[in-house]
């Protein structure tokens, strides 16, 4: 393939999931989305709010890509294709919602994050959590160049360095300044009911929230 | 800004003045302070929303919507009993519900109710279906969260061909089956006006266009210009279903006073107890002052002076093309008077400069500039 954009697979298309790819289409990447069912089901809604993304199945779209986002509802997390994601750099932007994903035992571990929830599900160790905390409205109106005042941050949290920068870069593709905050761990932090969550600030004000 | 509003061009837009804009209030019944300051009881605060809507009546603006909540910070849990209050002592406002939470009522009785309101009112019921932002009716009335999708998609297909007035034949999963049942009152009209009402997500945008139903956007964070694409996809889905897309509306909170300054100073303390409240539940950290200040000056809170919120609301009227704008009012434990205030201000001061700054755009000359 000629083509040398990177690629960047989307699960979920709904509120979140579409903002991540009219934003990562904007970025230049070549974005394949999918929802839970065929591709047919969220064609016309990816033509007209992500023109130029993808519609595809969960599976096709993995093997499109080695960095996958998982924007599907965090409930929902048992039904990931994990087989295909061993290898992949994979990014968790889900929370725990209860009016959506109703009361959860395992969510809810007040000592893990959910991200390490879902890490020892995908037994994915590459799983690093971003583009969480901030609601899709204001992802979609705040994304802003490199270097532009004001430029909103997105923290990023995993445990592996190299992948941290990987996702640092995307966030920066995307429209926003990357705030490593530290390991997977340190992303509960971000998760609903910590100050951080629903932060849609820059990078200084950012690190305050987390306390670093 | 991150969409241009081009999508209008493309797909042949109507000059707006074909459909004259309608304008609304909505309220949820917040709970208003009297005039010694304390919180007025949950009845004296239903008895407030119909005296702001007899108000509302007489200076003509066109609709009321009331929001269906069960929860303490709100008196409103079953808005046509009080809109069928405000109907016997009003003329020509319409009385919507803003929403009607569809996935935990019953759609036959959905019917009746309004049915009912619109005997009462010479046919001024207006239905606005929801899934509601809230969750608290689904344990109230023995529903289960998991069953969210399932509840709205079942029972919006059974309110579409109960809203026809013909005899039901229906089966589902979520109520009892219906074989040829005749639903009474039959309206005089032979249609209840309904419309769906949605949030972010682009499958109810969707939906509503598969029923036919005209579309509400909820724009309650965020700028509205965001929604141009969500149009476009209702319009879009209209096209392949075959069904009419040509009334979209907008429902967005506000505020409105003398000054800028006064309506920002009014509206804040309110608006951090209401959010802070809601936000516990979900999670979020208390409203800071800055998050506000922003909102107001970038997004959707319209609010400010008449002149402000008539440029704002023109605004986002035009960038999206709609043709109903309903604002919010009153969130919070705001000062009674104080929402009347606002209620004459935006009847006789905000809606007819926004009637203006419509008109100059359609003037020759003007149009390029949109
Ligand atoms: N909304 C926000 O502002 C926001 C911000 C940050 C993070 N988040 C998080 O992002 C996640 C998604 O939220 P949302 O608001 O976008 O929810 P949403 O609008 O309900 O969308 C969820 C999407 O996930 C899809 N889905 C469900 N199961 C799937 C599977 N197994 N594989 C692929 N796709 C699947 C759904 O498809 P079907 O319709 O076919 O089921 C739908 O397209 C949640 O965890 C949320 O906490 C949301």
């Amino acid at each position: 393939m000629p083509d040398n954009r990177k690629a960047l697979t989307i699960l979920g298309a709904g509120k979140l999931g579409i903002v991540l790819a009219q934003l990562a289409v904007r970025a230049g990447y070549v974005v394949y989305i999918a929802g839970s069912a065929g591709a047919e089901k969220i064609r016309l809604t990816v033509q007209v709010l992500a023109p130029g993304a993808i519609a595809a199945t969960a599976d096709d779209a993995i093997r499109q890509s080695d960095i996958v986002i998982l924007a599907l509802p965090l409930g929902k997390y048992r039904t990931i294709p994990k087989e295909l994601l061993a290898d992949k750099l994979v990014i968790d932007a889900m929370n725990y919602w209860w009016e959506v994903d109703g009361e959860r035992d395992d969510l809810a571990n007040p000592q893990s994050s959910s991200s390490e929830v879902v890490r020892d599900y995908l037994g994915n160790p590459r799983l690093v959590k971003a583009f969480s905390h901030m609601g899709y409205h204001h992802l979609l109106d705040e994304a802003k160049p490199s270097g532009s005042p004001g430029r909103k941050a997105i923290a990023v949290a995993g445990d592996n360095q190299t992948d941290n920068e990987s996702v640092a870069a995307l966030v920066n593709d995307l429209g926003f300044d990357p705030l490593l905050i530290g390991p997977l761990h340190a992303g509960k932090q971000l998760e609903p009911g910590h100050e951080a969550f629903g932060a849609n600030v820059d990078a200084g004000t950012l690190r305050q929230y987390v306390g670093l | 800004m991150t969409h241009k509003p081009d999508e209008s061009d493309k797909s042949g837009k109507k000059p707006r003045t074909e459909k004259p804009i309608s304008f609304g209030l909505d309220s949820f019944g917040d709970i208003p302070t009297d005039d010694t300051g304390q919180l007025m009881t949950y009845a004296g605060a239903i008895r407030q929303v119909v005296k702001e809507a007899v108000l509302a009546d007489k200076l003509g603006i066109d609709v009321i919507a009331l929001g269906e909540h069960h929860r303490s910070d709100f008196s409103i849990s079953s808005p046509e009993t009080v809109l069928a209050g405000i109907a016997t002592r009003t003329k020509n406002i319409k009385l919507a519900s803003g929403v009607t939470v569809l996935s935990s009522d019953d759609p036959v009785r959905v019917f009746e109710r309004f049915a009912t309101l619109d005997a009462l009112s010479n046919g001024r019921a207006q239905i606005i279906l929801g899934r509601g932002s809230f969750t608290e009716s689904f344990p109230l009335f023995g529903y289960e969260l998991r069953d969210y999708e399932v509840l709205f998609e079942e029972k919006v297909q059974l309110m579409a061909e109960i809203l026809k007035e013909k005899p039901v034949t229906w089966t589902g999963t979520t109520r009892a089956p219906l074989a040829g049942a005749e639903i009474y009152p039959r309206t005089e009209s032979g249609r209840i006006h309904t419309s769906i009402g949605v949030g972010g997500s682009p499958e109810s945008v969707i939906r509503a266009a598969r029923y036919g139903f005209p579309l509400m956007l909820a724009v309650i964070g965020g700028s509205p210009e965001r929604f141009v694409p969500y149009v476009e996809l209702y319009k879009q889905a209209g096209a392949q279903f075959g069904t009419p897309t040509d009334e979209i509306g907008l429902h967005s909170p506000g505020f409105i006073a003398d000054t800028d300054e006064e309506a920002v100073e009014t509206a804040w303390p309110a608006h951090k107890i209401n959010f802070d409240r809601i936000g516990h539940s979900r999670g979020w950290p208390p409203l800071k002052r800055e998050h506000f200040d922003e909102e107001v000056a970038k997004y959707s809170l319209h609010i400010g002076s008449p002149e402000t919120v008539a440029q704002k609301m023109a605004k986002t009227i035009r960038t999206l093309g709609i043709t109903r704008f309903d604002l919010v009012y009153g969130g919070g434990p705001m000062p009674a008077k104080a929402r009347l205030h606002m209620i004459e201000l935006y009847a006789t001061k905000v809606i007819p400069r926004i009637r203006e700054l419509l008109a100059e755009d359609d003037k020759p000359g003007k149009k390029a500039a949109r």
